[in-house]
């Protein structure tokens, strides 16, 4: 009883124990209340700017531009995956050039997007687009690459012509390795969208809040912001997660 | 007449062959596996396959599938090529050969989907095999969620959904419990007794090879030639008790002898 109870608060024991610290340090005045103010004016602020305070609104900007810089990214480089992996020989031939530009920090190539694409929207959602498509450009190759020879082996036998075997075999193997791609991948676009959204010259989203809060000394609206930046983050992996336990069922059996 | 005799008689009589083979070469890596090898394999027969480790007994029956490309020669299907012949095929590696996003029903129609079947042949096809292979368990769960000896029924299904002329079988059992083996052994041998379809089984077991076969088909080490055939004709359902009858006793005997004679070489 007393097991099945503490079974199912276990899972949340670190949160609370997190808390349970933050709201010590603070109260004891451990550290400065100026630079860690209390959970609980945090969380009001949090309440506060959601409520009204702007803070949805940087939410969304932020939301739109990781997804519009997701997509662009899915949109390029899945296919392209596909026919880099479809070929050993072909994906042999780029595999320096993308594991090369995968291993260079994508915020290194913010100046030269500025210089092409100028101080604005565009340029911070080129960067993060930049950055996850070669995430899931390598995956979904290595996907298509590392589909079961059995499989395809046995759409063969069964009469299967190449573009079927393509079709109904390689591409739904190559699935779960391509969702692995685009989970990283919607990760670090919001990354790059954070970073872009504070230093390029920005007037709005979640990383612009971030360091105008610091710049006025509005600790609790700062750690708000980081606290929704958060919640983004863990929110489209879980996302991303839930989708891909729907769509690719047998990934891992 | 013995029973061996007649069995060597009614081989001669089912004279057109299911499959001839006809100067296949092969070799891996500059070293030959098979040169020049003729083979004919009989119509409406269980034809076994065993031979030392690494002797090619499934790179043969790959190359014949169209699985593995050979290096020369041809192979015809009752005089038809590969591509005019329908055929099944069944891997060691149920696992990795059936597909895990269709459910096993699915997997059963896709043959049929391919051929271009329409929606109800599948449905109805796919009902006769259930009947057939007398299936208890639900066929519209995803592959991994069967056992592994349900799995392997349904890449048998599978494999057979199109009719085929010739239904080659890679090990098929040699990943199940002694239990399972037993149970698909007898559910193989209903089935040919039902269809007589043309069979090829590679197998690794002397006894499961004997057993199941009309003629076993001793390979030598490689280079690989065919060391001989050995008929068994003891009369179909064998049972269990077939495993101890004499003739059974005297094939398997005979067959060890050639592959002791063959592997000391």
């Amino acid at each position: 009883m007393l097991n099945g109870r503490l079974g199912a608060i276990t899972p949340t024991l670190g949160a609370i124990g997190f808390l349970a610290l933050w709201w010590l340090i603070s109260a004891l005045k451990w550290i400065d209340p100026i630079l860690l103010p209390s959970p609980v004016d945090s969380f009001r602020a949090a309440w506060d700017g959601f409520v009204g305070g702007g803070l949805t609104k940087d939410f969304m900007i932020t939301v739109r531009r990781t997804l519009s810089a997701f997509a662009i990214a899915v949109a390029i480089s899945v296919p392209l995956g596909i026919v880099l992996g479809s070929s050993q020989r072909v994906y042999s031939s780029v595999e320096f050039v993308i594991d090369f530009f995968r291993s260079t920090p994508a915020s290194a190539m913010f100046p030269l997007f500025l210089v092409i694409l100028g101080v604005g929207e565009a340029t911070k959602i080129a960067v993060a687009a930049f950055g996850a498509s070669l995430l899931i450009l390598f995956n979904t190759a290595y996907g298509v690459m590392n589909a079961r020879k059995t499989r395809q082996a046995a759409a063969r036998v069964m009469g299967a012509s190449s573009g079927r075997v393509m079709l109904d075999v390689t591409l739904l193997e190559s699935l779960p390795q391509t969702f692995v791609g685009m989970r990283t991948g919607v990760s670090f676009a919001l990354v790059i969208v954070i970073v872009a959204e504070m230093f390029i010259g920005s007037t709005d989203g979640l990383g612009q809040r971030v360091v105008n809060a610091q710049m006025i000394f509005n600790m609790p609206e700062m750690y708000a912001t980081i606290f929704a930046a958060g919640v983004l983050g863990y929110g489209l992996n879980l996302l991303f997660i839930l989708i891909e336990r729907k769509f690719v069922h047998w990934g891992g059996k | 007449m013995s029973a061996t005799t007649v069995v060597r008689l009614e081989l001669a009589q089912s004279a057109e062959a299911a499959i001839s083979i006809r100067g296949l070469c092969k070799s891996f890596g500059g070293l030959p596996l098979y040169h020049n090898l003729d083979l004919e394999i009989p119509k409406h027969r269980i034809t076994t396959i065993f031979g030392p480790n690494g002797c090619g007994k499934s790179t043969i029956i790959n190359m014949v599938a169209g699985l593995l490309p050979m290096d020369a020669g041809e192979v015809l299907f009752a005089g038809k090529t590969l591509r005019q012949t329908v055929i099944g095929y069944v891997f060691q590696n149920y696992r990795e050969a059936l597909f895990p996003w269709k459910q096993a029903i699915e997997n059963i129609k896709y043959p049929l989907k391919l051929a271009g079947r329409s929606r109800e042949e599948c449905n109805r096809r796919a009902e006769e095999l259930i009947a057939s292979f007398d299936i208890k368990f639900d066929l519209r769960r995803y592959p991994y969620e069967l056992s592994g000896g349900q799995q392997q029924l349904v890449s048998i299904m599978r494999a057979l959904a199109p009719n085929p002329e010739v239904l080659f079988l890679d090990e098929p059992f040699s990943a199940l419990d002694y239990e399972m083996t037993l149970f698909m052994r007898d559910k193989l041998q209903e089935i040919f007794q039902a269809t007589r379809t043309t069979t090829i089984l590679v197998s690794h077991d002397l006894e499961e090879a004997v057993y199941l076969a009309d003629q076993v088909l001793l390979l030598t080490r490689r280079p690989t030639r065919i060391a001989e055939i050995v008929p068994f004709g003891a009369p179909r359902p064998r049972h269990p008790e077939t495993l101890t009858s004499d003739e059974f006793v005297r094939v398997k005997a005979r067959c060890l002898e050639v592959f002791q004679r063959e592997v000391r070489k």
